[in-house]
């Protein structure tokens, strides 16, 4: 069996194993379930209104549902998703299980990409239980799929980017909340990067909005697939995770 | 199947260990001894290419710990001063993870995890939590660990740590069984635990390694015969002066049913002649020892600079 899917079997079951998969799923769920619910009420309020007033044909799904709930799990990965990764490498190293996998006829590569990948399974299993809300939308109604395919595309590609600023930090410390509060900072840092390319110059600029999280998820939340975009969450994980790479090296070599 | 030479190792300004040169023939069982500090765990650490030397070579298995090192971590088993084991994880399931880790094939996972089991005493926990267990079974899933791929070379820091006296003989009896068939390298300050187990010692102090010998070749040289211990029946003055006559005696000393002997190590193996010459003059012998801890002596000797003025 091929090592990195070892780590990521093993880290991935390591979830569930404690209570800590359970809370995270539980706490995601439960809190996008309540903004959905809501989301929906004043959607219909506002739909009612719309037609009541003879106001023309009002907000469509797509605008007032399903972006917003994209834009939610967005926001609610971005809190929560430091507490996931926190724990990959710092964790190890605390307890010193990590001498197990640097003496082991393991790469480092294998080892960051196989952390990294027990994260995503996480996401994944988060994001297909999320699912439940396009099947009641399309029984309900009649969404476009596009923002929907879209948006699943856009939310993994933004969440995978945010694990691998996770797996970065967790593997610079062996204390988790240092590990957690760094993800955390790194994250924002990169989701609100846009706002000084406003003041900047234009060619700072558009590098600065370039390199924002958001800006290359807009054109997902459209139902826009642009193979651009995509890049950039790619190239933006690799960058993490060979920068975590480096410092597991070096590990070795203090 | 360990060569190690002029390995050196230093942290920053701070030289950890210096010029190492030694080496381990297949099957034998060595023990690493040195204080704490002295740099045995840097050295372990670099034969299981846990981190690479400044310089010099380390070769394991007829591999080079620095170009060769995932062939290298094939063929050792390590178990760190701390065990590497997952709290939350069943014993079975982290011994048989450990064994993915190290290329035991799929087919035969389960088979060696359970021989790894039995061999470490764990099968009747196999299912309980690491998390749950004492400390002294955490550190026999860190031998199983250690052993799980069948290695050729066993590399085991203090491996007795945190064990009751029961489980200590055990686990020593373990690995003297092991001998012949692996490689080991044991680290330990534990004395006694290198006379029971290692048959060959490598004393190490402040990165240099300052004796490495037979045991026996080594308290000859060192002329730490010690100092024996009979306990007699009833205080004798004929034993006592059968003793003093054996050759190599230098003095004995006679307090209440107890005769203090201390020997002449350039005599050599005397105490044999002594029992006998004691038994000869009638002395009913209920206890016949060793007091002068022979290899304590020559340790401190060693690595303590000051005790050689």
């Amino acid at each position: 069996m091929n090592k990195t899917w070892i780590i990521t079997w093993r880290d991935f079951k390591s979830n569930f194993t404690s209570p800590i998969g359970y809370i995270f799923i539980t706490a995601f769920l439960g809190l996008l379930g309540y903004m959905f619910f809501f989301n929906l009420y004043h959607f219909s309020l506002q739909n009612l209104q719309y037609q009541q007033y003879n106001m023309g044909k009002g907000v469509s799904i797509s605008d007032g549902i399903v972006k917003p709930l994209f834009g939610n799990m967005n926001v609610l990965m971005f809190i929560i998703m430091p507490f996931l990764t926190m724990r990959l490498f710092a964790e190890e190293k605390k307890n010193h299980s990590i001498e197990l996998l640097l003496t082991a006829p393991v790469t480092t590569t294998q080892m960051v990409l196989g952390k990294f990948l027990s994260a995503v399974m996480v996401l994944a299993l988060m994001l297909l239980l999320t699912l439940f809300y396009p099947i009641v939308l399309a029984i309900a109604g009649n969404p476009d799929p596009g923002p929907i395919v879209g948006g699943y595309m856009g939310t993994i590609l933004m969440g995978a980017s945010f694990i691998a600023i996770g797996v970065f930090c967790s593997a610079v410390t062996e204390n988790q909340i240092v590990a957690a509060s760094l993800s955390f900072g790194l994250i924002l840092f990169f989701w609100l990067i846009s706002w000084a390319s406003q003041s900047a110059g234009p060619v700072v600029g558009d590098i600065l909005n370039n390199l924002s999280l958001i800006s290359h998820y807009n054109n997902f939340s459209r139902g826009l697939l642009d193979s651009s975009d995509a890049v950039f969450y790619l190239s933006f994980i690799g960058f993490w995770l060979f920068l975590a790479h480096r410092v597991l090296e070096s590990y070795r070599w203090r | 199947m360990i060569e190690v030479s002029h390995l050196t190792k230093a942290y920053g300004p701070r030289t950890a260990i210096q010029d190492l040169n030694f080496s381990v023939q297949e099957g034998e069982i060595v023990g690493f001894l040195g204080p704490n500090g002295a740099g045995k765990t840097t050295t372990m650490k670099i034969l299981t290419g846990f981190m690479p030397a400044s310089s010099g070579t380390a070769k394991v298995a007829g591999y080079d710990v620095f170009e060769n090192p995932i062939e290298v971590k094939r063929n050792v088993g390590y178990l760190p001063e701390t065990p590497p084991v997952h709290m939350e994880m069943t014993v079975r399931d982290f011994i048989e993870y450990a064994a993915r880790l190290h290329d035991v094939t799929s087919a035969e996972v389960r088979k060696a995890a359970g021989t790894a089991m039995e061999k470490t005493g764990l099968t009747h926990v196999s299912g309980r939590l690491i998390g749950n267990l004492s400390k002294g079974y955490r550190q026999r899933v860190g031998l199983a660990q250690a052993l799980v791929h069948n290695p050729k070379v066993l590399v085991l820091d203090e491996p007795t740590v945190g064990l009751d006296p029961a489980q200590i003989i055990e686990i020593r009896e373990l690995i003297k069984g092991l001998a012949g068939e692996h490689t080991v390298i044991l680290s330990t300050h534990i004395l006694p635990e290198v006379q029971a187990t290692c048959p060959r010692v490598i004393i190490i102090s402040g990165g240099r390694i300052v004796a490495q010998d037979e045991l026996s070749k080594l308290t000859a040289k060192y002329n730490a015969a010690g100092n024996l211990t009979i306990q007699v029946q009833s205080a004798s003055s004929a034993a006592a002066d059968a003793v003093k006559g054996v050759k190599g005696v230098q003095k004995v000393t006679s307090s209440g049913n107890r005769l203090y002997v201390d020997l002449d190590a350039a005599a050599g193996e005397i105490r044999p002649k002594v029992l006998q010459a004691a038994l000869k003059a009638g002395a009913e012998v209920l206890e016949f020892s060793s007091s002068g801890a022979k290899l304590e002596e020559i340790f401190i000797r060693l690595t303590n600079p000051e005790a050689v003025k």
